[in-house]
């Protein structure tokens, strides 16, 4: 705002008569109009709002493309977007009509669910009578789950967001991939054949499958050689077209494979996995912290760095005080001391914490105490218990089988169940969570793991009888990740869909990955 | 004005709004001439009343009716009516003339936070006492949309003192938050400052000035403001590590200025052979050490852009230190020093090769300088894991080590694959074979 303004002003200031428009998307707050007017342009600009809210980015994945949304809600406690959200779900619900289950974890899904149902109520009306189409809308909190988010994707569409970066479905291929001099901007859903074959796939299957779909697609062209006139013509005017498609489209994918194969050795992937794995799976924490020390120290990536702290905080309830202050004395000697405010953000938000011992604890409760008023005693046991908020990740895996006990190999060509988006190593624990409370339509028997979560109170159902409701639209979820949602997760709830016959439809406030997740809490401007 | 069919139906059946117009020629009003009667029968209860405030005056559309008269003086007015030439100037005592409400926007504290959610115009002046101005907050909070929250806190900012308005939220945790995002927001860093110290949060409040920092780009601003933020009350760690930051920037200043001077003097060969690709300004620590073991190496301790006196300045760690020592000589190929990073006499005067980092990461980094095979075998042979030994070996192909090994290890089969990887008759090969063809060893396989 102030930037539109000092324009505005510089231009007034040079006596030049312009008229502005200002487009808010998807809506216009009222500080921005606050700023107008203190800034003294208020009756300069005109205002629109462009009321922009989902954004299909594939046949079942929709977004709101607000990825500032992890970072004001969970660092900053902003509920700005909620309002944005609660008309989304509205919407969703006009067109579609009304949901009868709806279930939810999550402060925040708490609220948005709370003030979609106040919308619904001022506007009814609309929806009544209609015969669902959606027969259940799960609302997630992505602070939930912040491990799934925070691990290395390896399924092929996670792969290709955590190396080249997908933005609102379609991703810049360098020369390194498009084997050329030029760079390529390719949409990335299920039109193209080949990705939407490929795109779930753990990386060690893709590979194999391209050369031999390479192969097939060189023996279809081979065809032509024994040919005659009538049918090379049926082949050029039919089927040609589609092989050039499809070969485009394959050596595309074979490239990006390849570049993606040649960054990991550079990176030394397989150490790193393997540090990770030990991680979700409780073992050899010393190693890994050693090597999350040597990561540091060698300079290797400022990002990747803090990722893998955070993952050994949340795993292990927190860093021991001397690993958090020698990690972190470490961490500013190489990457700068301006990162001391990106570990403030990280404590905040939870993400990084150090354990704390008793007297810490009873220190802080002694200072709270003395604000508590009788109107406002429930809100400071809030604020307290957020303080208070302890990971309990290991127990969480235990009670809900988050790493599977393998017998042999993990068979990854022919995965048995959602723990081969993460190599067989580790079950998306949001994804469990929906799995779980899909399967007993409600929370019962999940209250240990709501406790865990820290989430009692925050876990609801809202169920309306709704005799309308066909089988059909029984099988059709509705899934919203409030703060982003990883293609890891996406991957594995498609395959519990065909699992299960269901059939899922995400909704995410933007996709993400660890590296958007921390780059949004990393305070210094790169 | 537009109003859902609710707000219309909620206006119509409040008592509170009572509608009247002069305007008798207004064609709606005839539809509601019975209430029209009535309000007019209750104006002589109305004059001067303290029930002045619940009433409004608005005309059918709910705009504000244009006022000929004021109410408090009907006296007047019933006088003017009747042409009595008698007019009175003498000052009355009553409410002040503002008082009198004569616009519409008696919304509820509940409707008015729904009005502000759907993005309507909405002006909340009239939410003039503390009590009212909580009552709205508290329904912008249980609505749950920031924007309204932030709308109200925007306009209690602008109507309560800040001690009021801190003590006020001081209990009210979400609305806190949205009142400090929003300062942070719009930037206002002083009042954020005086609601942190009120709150007694003082590593926020040394945090937040601390940020500042990164506004400043010039160095020596950068630097003094620095200095201002070493008193401030941040953890005993952090307290650490604002005064090294403060420090580096310093030394950093220094260096920068001494170097750029050699540079441009010409006359140093380390700069005409590597020239700089940049500042050394705001670099990390490691990487300045990293310069520092690359243009001043040999310096001594004295001066503040050797690489002893960092160390010992920022009380780097050995691992630390050696790592980043390796790296740079490595990259100016100066193996000697390298040689000498790692070599250790004992009590004896013996000389023996130690490193704090393992000498597999040595390897890695010596190969990825392009060490000779020479260097790159000797550091390879000190590997302790005979495995990781091996590996490397084979990977590097320093082939003395990898006959040597399989030759300890009594492992044909390794040396046997490993033979088709060398050159056909070379010096190794050669060495395999005869390996392979001594009596000596007892192979395992």
């Amino acid at each position: 705002m102030r930037y539109i303004a000092n324009l505005v002003n510089a231009d007034k200031m040079a006596g030049r008569t312009r008229k502005y428009k200002v487009i808010f998307s998807p809506q216009k707050f009222y500080a921005c109009e606050m700023v107008l007017e203190e800034e003294g342009i208020y009756g300069d600009v005109s205002c629109d709002e462009w009321a922009f809210s989902l954004l299909p980015l594939d046949v079942d994945l929709l977004s709101m493309e607000l990825p500032e949304f992890f970072r004001d809600y969970f660092l900053e406690g902003d509920q700005c977007w909620i309002n944005t959200v609660a008309q989304a779900l509205h919407l969703l619900s006009t067109l579609y009509g009304p949901f009868p289950n709806c279930y939810g974890i999550g402060r925040c899904a708490k609220m948005s669910h709370e003030l979609w149902r106040k919308l619904e109520e001022e506007e009814d009306g609309e929806t009544k009578g209609r015969r669902p189409e959606i027969g259940h809308v799960f609302l997630l909190d992505r602070d939930v789950d912040f491990v799934t988010a925070l691990c290395s994707q390896v399924v092929y569409e996670g792969l290709v967001d955590d190396t080249f970066r997908v933005k609102c479905g379609s991703v810049d291929f360098g020369p390194e991939v498009t084997s050329s001099d030029k760079s390529l901007k390719v949409l990335l859903n299920a039109e193209d054949k080949v990705f939407n074959e490929i795109r779930n796939e753990h990386f060690s299957n893709v590979f194999g499958f391209l050369s031999q779909k390479a192969r097939n697609l060189q023996a279809q062209y081979d065809r032509r050689r024994g040919m005659d006139i009538k049918q090379m013509k049926n082949f050029v005017s039919q089927e040609l077209k589609g092989l050039k498609q499809e070969h485009r489209l394959l050596s595309l994918h074979i490239g990006a494979c390849e570049s993606i194969m040649k960054k990991k050795t550079k990176q030394d992937f397989q150490e790193l996995i393997k540090t990770e794995h030990a991680l979700l799976e409780g073992f050899s924490i010393r190693e890994s912290t050693n090597y999350i020390e040597e990561h540091i120290d060698r300079q290797v990536s400022p990002i990747e760095s803090l990722r893998l702290m955070c993952l050994l905080s949340i795993t292990e309830n927190g860093l021991i005080p001397k690993d958090y202050r020698s990690l972190k004395t470490q961490y500013l000697q190489s990457y700068g001391p301006e990162h001391l405010l990106t570990f403030s953000n990280l404590r905040r938000a939870g993400l990084l914490t150090e354990q704390a011992p008793g007297d810490t604890l009873t220190a802080m409760e002694s200072k709270v105490s003395k604000l508590v008023t009788d109107k406002a005693a429930g809100k400071i046991t809030d604020a307290f218990s957020s303080l208070a908020k302890r990971s309990n990740f290991r127990a969480i895996s235990k009670k809900l089988n988050l790493i599977p006990r393998v017998d042999g190999e993990y068979d990854l060509k022919v995965p048995r169940d959602m723990a081969y988006v993460f190599s067989g190593a580790y079950v998306p624990l949001s994804c469990r969570i929906i799995e779980q409370v899909l399967e007993r339509q409600s929370w019962q028997g999940l209250d240990e793991v709501v406790r865990l979560l820290n989430c009692s109170e925050l876990a609801f159902t809202d169920m309306t009888k709704e005799d309308k409701a066909s089988s059909e639209s029984l099988r059709l979820i509705l899934v919203v990740f409030l703060g982003g949602c990883t293609f890891s997760e996406i991957s594995a709830l498609r395959f519990l869909g065909r699992e299960k016959g269901y059939r899922f439809i995400f909704l995410t406030t933007a996709v993400t990955n660890s590296v958007r997740l921390m780059e949004a809490m990393s305070e210094v401007k790169a | 004005m537009n109003r859902t069919k609710g707000d219309e139906e909620e206006y119509w059946n409040s008592s509170k709004f009572k509608a009247f117009t002069f305007d008798d020629e207004d064609d709606e009003l005839s539809q509601l001439k019975e209430s029209k009667r009535a309000v007019n029968s209750l104006r002589d209860f109305v004059d001067d009343d303290d029930d002045d405030d619940d009433l409004e005056r608005v005309s059918w559309s709910g705009e504000p009716v244009g006022r000929r008269t004021r109410p408090g003086s009907f006296q007047s007015l019933s006088d003017a009516l009747s042409d009595t030439p008698a007019k009175s100037y003498a000052p009355e005592l009553g409410r002040p003339k503002g008082e009198y409400r004569d616009y519409s926007n008696d919304w509820s504290p509940s409707d008015t936070v729904r009005r502000l959610r759907k993005g309507k115009v909405c002006s909340l002046e009239r939410f003039r006492s503390l009590q009212d101005k909580l009552q709205l907050l508290e329904e912008a909070v249980s609505m749950h949309d920031g924007n309204v929250i932030t709308a109200v806190l925007i306009f209690l900012k602008r109507t309560l003192s800040k001690e009021i308005l801190f003590r006020e939220l001081e209990v009210r945790q979400v609305a806190l938050r949205h009142l400090i995002h929003f300062l942070k927001e719009i930037g206002d860093q002083k009042l954020l400052l005086d609601l942190f110290r009120f709150l007694d949060r003082t590593e926020e409040l040394a945090l937040t000035h601390y940020r500042e920092h990164l506004n400043i780009q010039d160095p020596e601003k950068r630097k003094e403001f620095l200095k201002t933020c070493i008193g401030l009350p941040f953890s005993a760690e952090d307290s650490a590590h604002i005064q090294d930051h403060y420090t580096l920037l310093e030394r950093q200043i220094i260096i920068e200025a001494n170097d750029r001077h050699l540079e441009s003097a010409g006359q140093t060969e380390i700069f005409r052979k590597h020239p700089r690709k940049a500042s050394i300004l705001n670099m990390p620590l490691v990487t300045t050490l990293f310069y520092s073991c690359f243009y001043h190496y040999t310096e001594a301790e004295g001066t503040f852009s050797s690489p002893v006196n960092l160390k010992k300045t920022f009380k780097i760690p050995e691992k630390q230190y050696v790592l980043t020592a390796l790296a740079a000589r490595a990259k100016l190929r100066a193996w000697h020093d390298v040689d000498a990073l790692f070599t250790t006499k004992n009590w004896l005067g013996y000389t023996k090769k130690r490193a704090p980092i393992g000498f597999h990461r040595v390897v890695e980094i010596l190969h990825k300088n392009s060490a000779p095979v020479q260097i790159l075998q000797e550091y390879v042979n000190l590997v302790e894991d005979v495995d990781t030994k091996l590996n490397l070996a084979t990977k590097f192909r320093c082939h003395d080590v990898v006959i040597d090994t399989c030759r300890d290890l009594k492992d044909r089969q390794q040396l046997l694959a490993y033979r088709s990887k060398v050159d056909k008759g070379s010096a190794e090969e050669e060495k395999i074979d005869a390996v392979l063809s001594s009596s000596q060893i007892r192979w395992k396989n």
